[in-house]
């Protein structure tokens, strides 16, 4: 096939042909070098990590009633702060959102893809996919990755939703082998993604509000940015803060930048008091 | 014995329009009807889950009357097209002109390929803007002819006196509601006899230019319809409808005929 899709011209019969409502399956058929990576297989030897962006820290944590993901905004290239406005967290449809840590170009694309794979399937079979078949396709497209993986392209996402059916926010985390794992109220990947989730223990609790979740979602990332140099704290100067979504019976939403501020600036100012930020109880 | 008859090509290209046109008048109806906010498709659909009407990406949508094979087979094509070019370029970038032109082409080849019976459907493309200018209604015949719809347009069923009750009735600034009102009313002029359509029986849905997300398709349950039958008296009301259409019939008697025959 040609690189490019086709023409508005006559449809390719191979459209008209009747197949699957997978959109990935779709592209591979039929234009196979618009897959994600498609060229970086045949990469011989791996790239150093100072030739390409890597996106660090994303967090999701379950509150009754919704779910929240949040992101940093740094990407780097070794050493080097590649970008600070990067954006992480993405709508995957209307009542989930995905996230992805590793690879930055790899994982947009990706993430792209994704989004296009679950929106075709809605359109072709007129109905939505179960939340649990949301995460097996992005599982299925990690794996047809794995190649790339392997050559340090790794990208590791994050998933999360509300699931009609048991009325409830879910996260399910992955591996670069397409490995799937449902967690349970909290969740982060990426390069600081160990201290967020140590803050995460100690603050997190069954009973957050949605503003509460989205506090203790931030508190972890400025952790993470406290101890991880790969990951962006709260930007005071720029004005720049993590990119925050809820996820409800009503749908995905993303948090206005004014509402995240004001958060972000109360947990800054907390910690001009106490730099570890809030204590937990000892028992 | 082998020689095969001569038929000129004049008789052969209307001997298919004549059988597609046939094939798409045995269908009920389905008309558009641009409204402030959008655009809304209504046909008539005893099927609750075999559509008629449907998205193809972010503001264009689809519908069709016909065989429900075919225009099913174009419509999964044209959702491929879409997401394909979407994702290959920007969602910006896919638009309904070129849909269009897509679906023309595939008919019109269709149709004068002699390998091939022609497809029994005709289509509407439509594309919602930013304001009711912008608005765009594409209408694919079986054989690939496009044409540019304003305001509402008809398609399939005996479509002439839906028309002429939609030129007579239609108005610009419409709300969604009524817009539903009357196309469902509309339909239900596609004989002498007036029929009402109940909200079971109708297949409606709307680009929504109001809709706060990328993708603005929207379907109209049955409850949304109703509640658009109910909430207006003016045209829709049973006993009003019966006293307009008996004046109306005489008028036009002669071309009856072919129209009671289609239902």
């Amino acid at each position: 096939m040609t690189v490019q899709p086709p023409p508005w011209g006559r449809l390719p019969n191979a459209y008209l042909t009747p197949g699957s409502s997978s959109f990935a399956q779709f592209l591979s058929g039929q234009a196979p070098e618009l897959m994600p990576g498609h060229q970086a297989a045949a990469l011989t030897n791996s790239l150093g990590a100072d030739q390409f962006r890597h996106g660090t820290t994303v967090v999701a944590a379950t509150y009754p009633g919704g779910v929240v993901m949040a992101g940093d905004r740094r990407a780097t290239m070794g050493n080097v702060i590649a970008q600070r406005d990067i954006e992480k967290v993405f709508p995957a449809d209307e009542y989930s959102a995905v996230a992805m840590a590793g690879a930055a170009g790899l994982g947009v694309e990706m993430i792209r893809l994704f989004q296009t794979e679950l929106e075709h399937y809605e359109k072709i079979e007129g109905s939505t996919l179960s939340l649990d078949g949301k995460a097996n396709r992005l599982a299925g497209l990690l794996r047809s990755n794995l190649s790339m993986a392997m050559q340090g392209l790794a990208v590791v996402p994050l998933f999360a939703g509300f699931d009609l059916d048991s009325a409830e926010g879910r996260i399910f985390s992955y591996d670069v082998t397409g490995g799937r794992y449902e967690e349970h109220a909290f969740y982060s990947v990426g390069s600081g993604s160990v201290f967020a989730r140590g803050a995460l223990k100690k603050l997190y609790r069954d009973d957050l509000s949605e503003t509460g979740c989205v506090t203790a979602t931030i508190q972890a990332l400025y952790d993470a940015a406290d101890d991880d140099s790969a990951t962006g704290g709260p930007d005071l100067a720029r004005r720049i803060f993590p990119v925050v979504a809820v996820v409800t019976a009503e749908g995905y939403r993303r948090l206005p930048d004014d509402d995240i501020s004001a958060i972000a600036d109360q947990v800054v100012s907390a910690r001009m008091e106490r730099p570890d930020g809030p204590a937990a109880p000892l028992t | 014995m082998s020689i095969p008859f001569y038929v000129s090509p004049e008789q052969l290209m209307k001997d298919r329009a004549d059988f597609a046109r046939k094939g798409i008048a045995r269908g009920r109806g389905l008309v558009v009807v641009q409204y402030s906010d959008g655009i809304a498709f209504v046909s008539e659909n005893l099927h609750r889950t075999l559509h008629k009407i449907s998205e193809l990406y972010d503001r264009i949508a689809f519908a069709a009357v016909g065989r429900y094979n075919e225009y099913e087979n174009l419509r999964i094509a044209g959702v491929r097209l879409a997401d394909m070019r979407g994702y290959s370029y920007d969602r910006r970038d896919v638009t309904g002109r070129g849909l269009a032109n897509a679906y023309a082409q595939t008919l019109g080849t269709i149709f004068s390929s002699g390998a091939e019976k022609p497809y029994e459907v005709e289509i509407f493309v439509a594309e919602v803007g930013d304001s009711p200018r912008d608005d765009q209604i594409y209408r694919l015949t079986y054989q690939g002819s496009v044409a540019d719809e304003h305001n509402w347009a008809v398609m399939g069923g005996s479509t002439e006196r839906v028309e002429a009750y939609l030129n007579d009735h239609y108005g610009e600034g419409l709300d969604l509601d009524a817009a539903v009102r009357l196309g469902v009313s509309a339909l239900g002029h596609d004989t002498e006899i007036t029929r009402t359509i109940p909200a079971e029986e109708v297949e409606a849905a709307v680009l929504d230019r109001s809709r706060n997300q990328v993708r603005k398709f929207r379907r109209l349950s049955v409850a949304d319809v109703q509640h658009a039958l109910d909430s207006g008296e003016p045209e829709p009301a049973p006993d009003t409808d019966a006293a307009e259409p008996t004046d109306e019939p005489p008028a036009e008697g002669g071309a009856g005929s072919n129209g009671t025959s289609g239902e």
